[in-house]
């Protein structure tokens, strides 16, 4: 066992017991970041206060929330909604952080393709988001079953339908998954047990595991320059805080960081407030119906682009197609095969790569929304090519690409 | 920082960008603005709309004619369609014009009181039974809440006002079809509506709850608002009461559903699912949003419209005040966070440049 002292402080007897200080140290005033940032690097504290108002907004609504095919929408439409003193503000934050963090999670992504943050010792980090990312769009695709409308319903047929697995027709897989031959009580179970207990513990496990990725290389910078942390550290715990390359994580960095989040949330509850509908389709304030079909069945605007490649093609190749753009991002340190990190204008063909691969996953977001008609479908399909056609090209343009 | 605001202003696009094709632009493509006339009926819209079904069987005519082998059946059956149709178009011409010309006739409440109770008040009337699925409405907001012209034109045939003629043909009649042989001269017609308007109370005296559950309530329920169609339902202590309402709601359900083919939707959360807008354009017509639905059109004035929709916010979306008033002050707390948010950086970081 080791020694301890009496205590002279309260903070004394719990530094023996617990090393705050060295906690503090490794965690925060230690934990080196490079100066050499723009606000594009303060997505990650973003992301962690738009998670911390999912989650705690989550908890309020999970206190009335009622996971039963006959109460559930009015316990969220009526009982949240306009008995419960402020759970329509719950409903909307939750809703709409739902959808923003959505897109916060793309620039976030954009953001680490366009300084190629992903490579050089940086694969663990990309990868560990990616399951991330993965995580996510299950969480989301969960919730939106639980109000129980008329787009959940036909969310989750249309959604549990792709487990058929196209001409295999593995009906039974599809059954298995829904308790049900359709989308019913067994199914809204599950799900409501997905979306509140095993998916955000998968997510806070995963945010560890993509913090802890993000130690040993450390984090990437606007130029991609390789940082001495060791050298530049020790310059700024000697005094030249304007010399050195790094900063610390707090308050340095951090205070960049709360300005950036200050900026945001004024933006996300200008949203909650007064421009919801982007989050809460009206199509899903009608009761679910199996019935009645809605005149459009659309998912949510972040899964769009996946969906649109699903689309235009035939039952099987359209699933084979989905199935290899829903794992493809995780592949791409391999496939880069250039070794600068450097942002993409600086790399030649790999800067009209990126910029293409932008354009063409909004224009396959929103051929994905449109009706399949023309001229929307051929543009979508075009899109959907292309997307295939980029990622094809990856290793050929990267691999010819200049040392820099 | 240039190249910092750069650098937003460059997300900031590309998110805009996104946000306006997938909600405004498809939302637009997906469905098409329907103006409102401002709730005053001369039929344009109903002839617009046969003219447009007669523009179609023109089309598949001229498709089918184009064709190597045209099926003469086919052809036969086309035309059957479109002589049907231009048949409808000329009546509907006619009947909204002699709606025109009996509005510009001045009516007579007193003549029009005697003509209301030897033929409306078999039917109209409180505690009046069911026909066919349907309650005959108590008539003594009439005059408030709906618009002449209508009034004019359901006296005188009611399918044509209600501008649901395509569910009727000579084997099944409108419920109140037998009004076109009881009153039919053009003088009666208005001096009754004089009388209904004689009689209703004044706009100020008539709520967005007297609108709705007159207007509306008489087939649609808003669970919300604890409104069925067989009127609110009351807390009760007894069970064996509550079920009793319970069942003689359910049986007016099945009426209805037999009488419109489907059981009116409750309408609790229809100013979230559909929005006022469209709720307004298809109260004035339901034909223009949903072809062939067999909800009739409702006739409403403006100001009724209003109190409807008033009413529908009440039920669906009650929370539209407190949303705002909150949202400010969010707004205002959310600039300070900002201002201190800034200085705080810019103190830590005045050693750091």
């Amino acid at each position: 066992m080791a020694h301890f002292e009496k205590a002279t402080s309260i903070k004394d007897w719990l530094n023996q017991r617990l090393a705050l200080d060295k906690v503090e140290k490794v965690m925060a005033s230690e934990y080196w970041i490079p100066k050499n940032i723009n606000f594009l690097w303060a997505m990650g504290m973003v992301l962690a206060i738009t998670f911390t108002l999912l989650l705690v907004s989550g908890i309020f609504l999970l206190m009335y929330y009622q996971p039963n095919v006959d109460t559930a929408f009015d316990s969220v439409n009526y009982t949240i909604m306009q008995e419960v003193g402020f759970g329509w503000l719950w409903r909307h934050i939750h809703a709409v952080a739902a959808s923003v963090v959505f897109l916060i999670i793309y620039i976030h992504m954009l953001t680490g393709i366009y300084y190629g943050s992903y490579k050089k010792g940086r694969e663990m980090i990309w990868i560990s988001g990616m399951l991330l990312f993965v995580t996510f769009s299950a969480e989301a695709f969960s919730g939106y079953m639980l109000p129980w409308g008329q787009m959940s319903y036909w969310a989750g047929m249309v959604i549990t339908n792709l487990f058929s697995a196209g001409s295999l027709e593995l009906n039974g897989v599809v059954e298995w998954i829904r308790g049900d031959y359709v989308p019913g009580q067994a199914f809204l179970n599950r799900f409501f047990m997905l979306h509140v207990l095993l998916l955000p513990l998968a997510i806070i496990a995963l945010i560890g595991i993509h913090f802890a990725a993000l130690r040993i290389p450390h984090v990437n910078n606007q130029d991609g320059e390789e940082i001495d942390f060791e050298v530049e550290s020790k310059k700024y715990l000697e005094g030249d805080k304007a010399g050195s390359k790094v900063i610390r994580f707090a308050n340095d960095f951090m205070s960049k960081d709360m300005f950036v989040v200050s900026v945001f949330l004024m933006f996300f509850f200008y949203l909650t407030f007064w421009n919801y509908g982007f989050a809460m389709d009206p199509v899903n304030f009608d009761p679910a119906n199996g019935l009645v079909t809605p005149a459009h069945i659309y998912p949510e605007w972040y899964f769009l682009w996946s969906y649109e490649i699903l689309r235009p093609f035939g039952k099987d190749v359209g699933l084979i197609a989905f199935a290899i753009a829903q794992v493809i991002f995780f592949a791409l340190p391999f496939m880069d095969r250039s070794q600068n990190v450097a942002p993409a204008n600086r790399r030649g063909l790999f800067g009209i790569w990126f910029w293409a691969m932008v354009v063409d996953l909004i224009v396959l977001t929103a051929m994905g929304k449109l009706p399949p008609e023309e001229p929307y479908s051929t543009i979508g399909k075009i899109a959907a090519y292309l997307f295939f056609v980029l990622w094809i090209a990856l290793p050929f343009i990267t691999k010819s690409e200049k040392k820099l | 920082m240039k190249k910092e605001l750069f650098i937003l202003s460059v997300v900031v696009a590309f998110s805009l960008l996104t946000y306006w094709l997938v909600e405004p632009f498809a939302h637009s493509v997906m469905h098409p603005h329907v103006e409102t006339k401002g709730f005053q009926y001369n039929g344009s819209s109903d002839i617009a709309e046969v003219d447009n079904k007669i523009s179609k069987i023109r089309k598949d005519i001229e498709i089918e004619k184009a064709k190597e082998k045209p099926e003469d059946k086919k052809l036969s059956m086309l035309e059957a369609d479109m002589k049907v149709a231009e048949e409808r178009r000329d009546a509907k011409k006619v009947f909204w014009a002699d709606v025109e010309r009996i509005a510009a006739l001045k009516g007579d409440a007193a003549a029009g009181e005697e003509s209301y109770v030897t033929a409306c008040t078999g039917c109209h009337m409180q505690g009046a039974v069911s026909m066919g699925g349907v309650v005959p409405p108590d008539l003594k907001t009439a005059g408030a809440l709906y618009e002449r012209h209508y009034l004019i034109g359901l006296i005188k045939d009611p399918a044509m006002a209600s501008n649901v003629d395509h569910k009727f043909s000579i084997v099944r009649s409108h419920q109140m079809d037998s009004v076109k042989y009881m009153i039919t001269g053009d003088q009666d017609i208005v001096n009754i509506i004089a009388y209904l308007q004689e009689i209703a109370p004044k706009q100020d005296e008539i709520t967005p709850e007297v609108a709705f559950e007159d207007a509306c309530g008489r087939c649609h329920d808003v669970r919300y608002n604890n409104w069925t169609i067989i009127g609110t339902k009351p807390t009760f202590k007894d069970r064996r009461n509550e079920m009793a309402f319970d069942i003689k709601h359910l049986d007016a359900q099945e009426g209805i559903t037999g009488y419109m083919g489907k059981l009116p939707p409750d309408l609790s959360m229809y100013i979230r699912s559909r929005g006022a807008h469209y709720i307004e354009a298809f109260v004035e017509d339901p034909q223009q949003l949903l072809l062939g639905t067999s909800m009739p059109r409702v006739g409403l004035n403006a100001e009724s419209a209003e109190k409807v929709i008033a009413y529908l916010e009440e039920a669906g979306d009650p929370k539209a005040e407190e949303r705002n008033r909150i949202g400010m002050y969010v707004m205002i707390y959310m600039i300070f966070f900002i201002l201190a948010a800034f200085l705080w950086k810019k103190q830590i970081w005045k050693d750091l440049h």
